[in-house]
């Protein structure tokens, strides 16, 4: 067992030294946290209209106020040509037109109903539709006070028979920092000690020092722990720094037990190591081990639902992901953070993961060679 | 030169092949406890290949090898403690002092604390190395990693050190005083497997081996070699092998 | 000349021998459209919600059939009480809760209004919210279609039209950005690694007092990179026209252009990370936080630029992804030309010039 502290002291002395790779380690997913958590946002704050008004009548002015007067909505353009407007959206100057046709007044006046048009550009899906229903609401509840207006009956409640009241818990207010903090914390982590492990024994294979490690009597499990546990101690390191800007910084709550998360946490990195020293093992060059940890990286990341609900992916996806270790932390740092979730409540994924990590380990120690 | 008597290595019938390319053709010989045995030949002659099987980083195609009273093929491990290595590939920590260099491999080794200090003290002294102790290896020129490498080789006091091509890329004078220090480890009863090219490193071994495309054409004593070649050195002696 | 070729041939013949890496270059880029194209998605479908009825009326299990016959929802369990609401959220398998309120229809008789309370785990915001939207939607549809057959009075009717996407496909989201996450990826990210490289082996020093000149030496290693993102995009936009149906307004020639000017702006950076980092694991440190995250969250890709704090919006206006995003979108969805993407067109030039000028200038000053 001693000879374990030999590396583990010998791994520190040369993370420490390195003097390009330390802030590396510890400045940029600190700034990456800063600037990722803020940018990572679905929250529609700011949405370009068009306003083609051809009725130019009070009813159509009164629309365009409220929508003027939302803090959503910018005005970008205006004007009497569909054309222009349709200029603007190819030129990427609005999100949407809201065209109101002739007539748009009379009609609702004289039979009873109107239509007001709303061309939405569809390349981003996601906030087309974000788009469409904010704007569609807008307009709804227009109508309703205009209804309110023509017939000076306030039958708001008739209008509405089944009143639908949403709450959001653990975070009332759809703040999206506190739900992508901990995400991309877990993201960071992982890279970090993935790379750190997986370069390091190929490293010393492609400068030759691997070759004066293995003619010693050295065992293959005191190697790999050897190798292993520098960089999960780095990686709580990491943890518990982002963690302390997520309090600090976004105040996000911290509902249940941090002892729980930590001991998550090293199970957690248990497989992630693992699997970067498999990759080391298995590969020659550090190029090699790049490209496929990235590439794995990549494809986790995406299936892990980071910011995407795994259930309504398609079966087989949810059977890759059984080998997917972000997909068990980003469900259970949420949960314990944002919830509270207690032991029992994410055992299942605490014991998937300890066997995940047995399995890997035990690969990473019968593939490392002592022998070329 | 009778002191030698006992075989410390004893290699059989030892082939190694890559694919159709044979490396080791069917090596046979002896190393006896404390000399000091050469392996000579051209680069690509097989020296590496061979001093990589007898080390126990790489597995013989076939025939037997012994190495210090262990089979490479089933005890390698135990091989190993009793071994001590210098690749001609650099293998020290470069981005690390001297003294973390020693203490590491020291500390693989299973060595105590206590010893690794005490030895790592001496050896300071005895090398003159006492200014550049803490200085990072990458900062040292070429002549004072390889001492240091090879008192890291044998810092745990191995049966045999097998040093690959130990002098490559130094000066004679560097060379002279490498060799210096290779006599002391002799001196101290380890015995020394080592490679060269270079023909007047052959002189100082006690007995010599001339490897040939993966063959072993000549093994005796530099004077008996230079006998039966009928030449004046060692040079000759090769040239006339490899024609 | 003949020396540069064979030059050149060496380091192709470098990066296909490894089949292991030839295989990841083109399977990424592949993998990551299917992804995209058949995982992950916004859309939502068996979902699973609980449902807490003090009520069990005609009317509220006509609603929960309602909810759960949608496709969206899987009703996981019925709940009792509060706290059983609490202890199911905790255990992490449902997302919602949906509370009648107690006597629901008779309440819709009297009153003309009953309530509904939509709970939902917002521990996952986005999901929570598209989740809470789509079981509003369903509601409404059932209180328009059972409950309030006539229609209001005075109706405004929004007529909704998505332009060039109107059945808001992902595909045209994630395209463009796949693209330039790609090429950023191979053109950048592998060039500065494999110079790196050349330097941490010292072999780099061999290749420069070698009869070649430091500039083709470095032209040499970035041409087979450059054949190979030019092939990745080629793989991408062919994947997204023939199974995504992914149109191709504009000019391929044109697209083809302006790809290959990113390439070359993607591979100038690479350089000149190369330059700044004398080893492998630096530069893709370097290539990985400085590039590919931004890439991907500051570039538009997935999350739209403008609901980012003003500052990150300057932070993007530096990211060449960002503006590549934009071009490929414009030529092959809106089908623009020069005419609307000039500013972009000429951003990237802009960049490639600025990061050759100074990667000659760092390289210079290590030679001398």
């Amino acid at each position: 067992m001693k000879k374990i502290l030999y590396i583990l002291q010998k791994e520190f002395i040369q993370v420490f030294r390195n003097k390009t790779m330390l802030p590396l380690i510890f400045g940029m997913p600190i700034l990456q946290l800063l600037v990722l958590v803020n940018a990572a946002t679905l929250e529609m704050k700011s949405i370009d209209m068009y306003v083609v008004d051809k009725d130019l009548s009070s009813l159509s002015h009164k629309l365009i106020n409220k929508f003027e007067g939302s803090p959503f909505y910018h005005v970008s353009g205006v004007s009497f040509s569909i054309d222009e407007a349709n200029e603007a959206i190819e030129k990427n100057q609005a999100d949407f037109i809201m065209h109101i046709p002739y007539g748009f007044e009379r009609s609702l006046m004289r039979e009873n109903s109107t239509q007001v048009q709303l061309l939405i550009d569809g390349i981003n899906g996601t906030a087309a539709s974000l788009i469409n229903a904010y704007s569609s609401s807008v307009i709804n509840s227009f109508n309703r006070n205009i209804i309110v207006d023509l017939t000076k009956m306030p039958q708001i409640k008739e209008l509405n028979p089944i009143a639908v009241e949403t709450s959001y818990w653990y975070n009332p207010e759809l703040n999206y920092k506190i739900y992508m903090l901990p995400g991309i914390l877990v993201i960071l982590v992982t890279v970090i000690s993935m790379f750190l492990a997986a370069m390091n024994i190929v490293r010393e294979k492609e400068i030759g020092t691997i070759e004066q490690l293995n003619v010693t009597p050295i065992k293959k499990f005191e190697f790999i722990i050897g190798k292993l546990v520098p960089f999960l101690i780095i990686a709580l390191f990491e943890m518990a720094f982002g963690l302390l800007i997520g309090k600090l910084l976004f105040d996000v709550p911290m509902v249940g037990s941090l002892g729980l998360l930590f001991g998550f946490t090293v199970v957690y990195l248990l497989v992630v190591l693992g699997i970067g020293l498999f990759i080391s093992t298995i590969s020659s060059t550090q190029q090699q081990v790049m490209f496929i940890s990235f590439f794995f990286m990549l494809v986790f990341i995406l299936m892990s639902g980071i910011f995407t609900p795994t259930e309504s992916m398609p079966l087989w996806a949810q059977k890759v992901n059984i080998i997917n270790p972000f997909y068990y932390f980003m469900r259970v740092i949420r949960m314990i953070l944002l919830k509270g979730s207690g032991f029992w409540d994410i055992s299942r994924e605490f014991f998937s993961l300890l066997i995940y990590a047995i399995i890997i380990l035990s690969l990473a120690v019968w593939r490392h060679r002592k022998v070329a | 030169m009778l002191k030698h008597t006992e075989n410390i290595i004893e290699v059989k019938n030892l082939v190694k092949k890559f694919g159709n390319f044979v490396a080791n053709d069917n090596l046979s010989f002896e190393v006896k406890k404390g000399e000091i045995f050469g392996f000579l030949g051209a680069n690509g002659a097989g020296k590496t290949t061979s001093i990589k099987i007898l080390s126990g980083l790489s597995f013989p195609t076939s025939g037997d090898v012994m190495v210090a009273g262990f089979d490479v093929y089933k005890e390698r491990e135990k091989v190993k403690k009793n071994i001590g290595y210098m690749s001609q590939k650099f293998s020290l920590y470069e981005d690390l002092t001297v003294r973390e260099n020693i203490r590491f491999y020291g500390g693989i080794y299973g060595l105590s604390g206590k010893y690794i200090k005490e030895k790592t003290e001496s050896l300071i002294e005895r090398l003159k190395m006492k200014d550049i102790q803490d200085s990072l290896i990458k900062s040292l020129p070429l002549g004072w990693k390889q001492k240091i490498a090879f008192s890291v080789a044998i810092f745990h006091n191995p049966k045999i050190v097998f040093l690959d091509e130990p002098t490559g890329g130094v000066d004679p004078i560097t060379r002279r005083d490498f060799w210096e220090m290779i006599y002391e480890a002799s001196d101290s009863g380890i015995t020394v497997f080592v490679t060269t090219h270079y023909m007047d490193e052959a002189e100082y071994c006690d007995r010599v081996s001339i490897m040939d495309q993966g063959r072993i054409e000549g093994l005796d004593t530099p004077a008996e070699l230079k006998k039966q070649f009928h030449a004046k050195n060692m040079d000759e002696v090769f040239l006339k092998i490899a024609r | 000349m003949n020396r540069f070729i064979g030059f050149v041939k060496k380091e192709f013949h470098h990066i296909f021998r490894d089949s292991q890496t030839m295989l990841i270059l083109f399977g990424m880029p592949i993998a990551q459209i299917l992804i995209f194209g058949y995982i992950v998605s916004n859309e939502i479908n068996d979902v699973k919600i609980g449902i807490y009825d003090k009520s069990q009326d005609h009317i509220t299990h006509e609603i929960t059939n309602k909810i759960t016959a949608s496709g969206f929802f899987i009703l996981h369990e019925n709940l009792n009480s509060e706290k059983e609401i609490e202890k199911a959220f905790k255990r992490g398998i449902i997302r919602e809760v949906i509370v009648f309120e107690p006597n629901f229809a008779e309440k819709l008789e009297r009153d003309g209004t009953a309530g509904i309370q939509i709970i939902a785990d917002a521990s996952d915001v986005n999901t929570a919210n598209i989740v809470s939207n789509y079981t509003k939607a369903i509601i409404n549809s059932y209180v328009k279609n059972e409950l309030f057959t006539q229609g209001l009075p005075f109706e405004i009717i929004p007529e909704v039209r998505m332009l060039y996407n109107d059945e808001l496909k992902g595909v045209y989201m994630f395209v463009p950005g796949t693209m330039a996450l790609i090429l950023m990826l191979v053109s950048a990210m592998m060039t500065s690694i494999s110079i790196a490289r050349e330097k941490e082996l010292g072999t780099m020093e061999i290749l420069l007092v070698s009869p070649l000149k430091p500039l083709p030496i470095v032209i040499g290693k970035v041409i087979p990179y450059m054949a190979l993102s030019f092939v990745n995009a080629i793989v991408i936009i062919a994947l997204s026209y023939f199974v995504f149906e992914m149109p191709i307004q504009g000019s391929l020639i044109f697209l083809l252009a302006e790809t290959l000017l990113f390439i070359f702006m993607a591979l100038s950076l690479g350089i000149l990370i190369s330059t700044v980092s004398n080893n492998q694991m630096v530069a893709m440190f370097i290539s990985m936080f400085a590039l590919l995250l931004p890439t991907i969250l500051l570039s538009g890709f997935i999350f739209p630029i403008e609901n980012m704090p003003k500052i990150l919006q300057w932070i993007s206006s530096i990211m060449p992804a960002r503006y590549f995003i934009v071009i490929v979108k414009n030529i092959m969805i809106k089908g623009s030309g020069i005419g609307v993407i000039w500013k972009e067109t000429l951003i990237l030039v802009g960049m490639t010039i600025f990061f050759l000028g100074m990667s000659i200038k760092k390289f210079k000053v290590r030679l001398e």
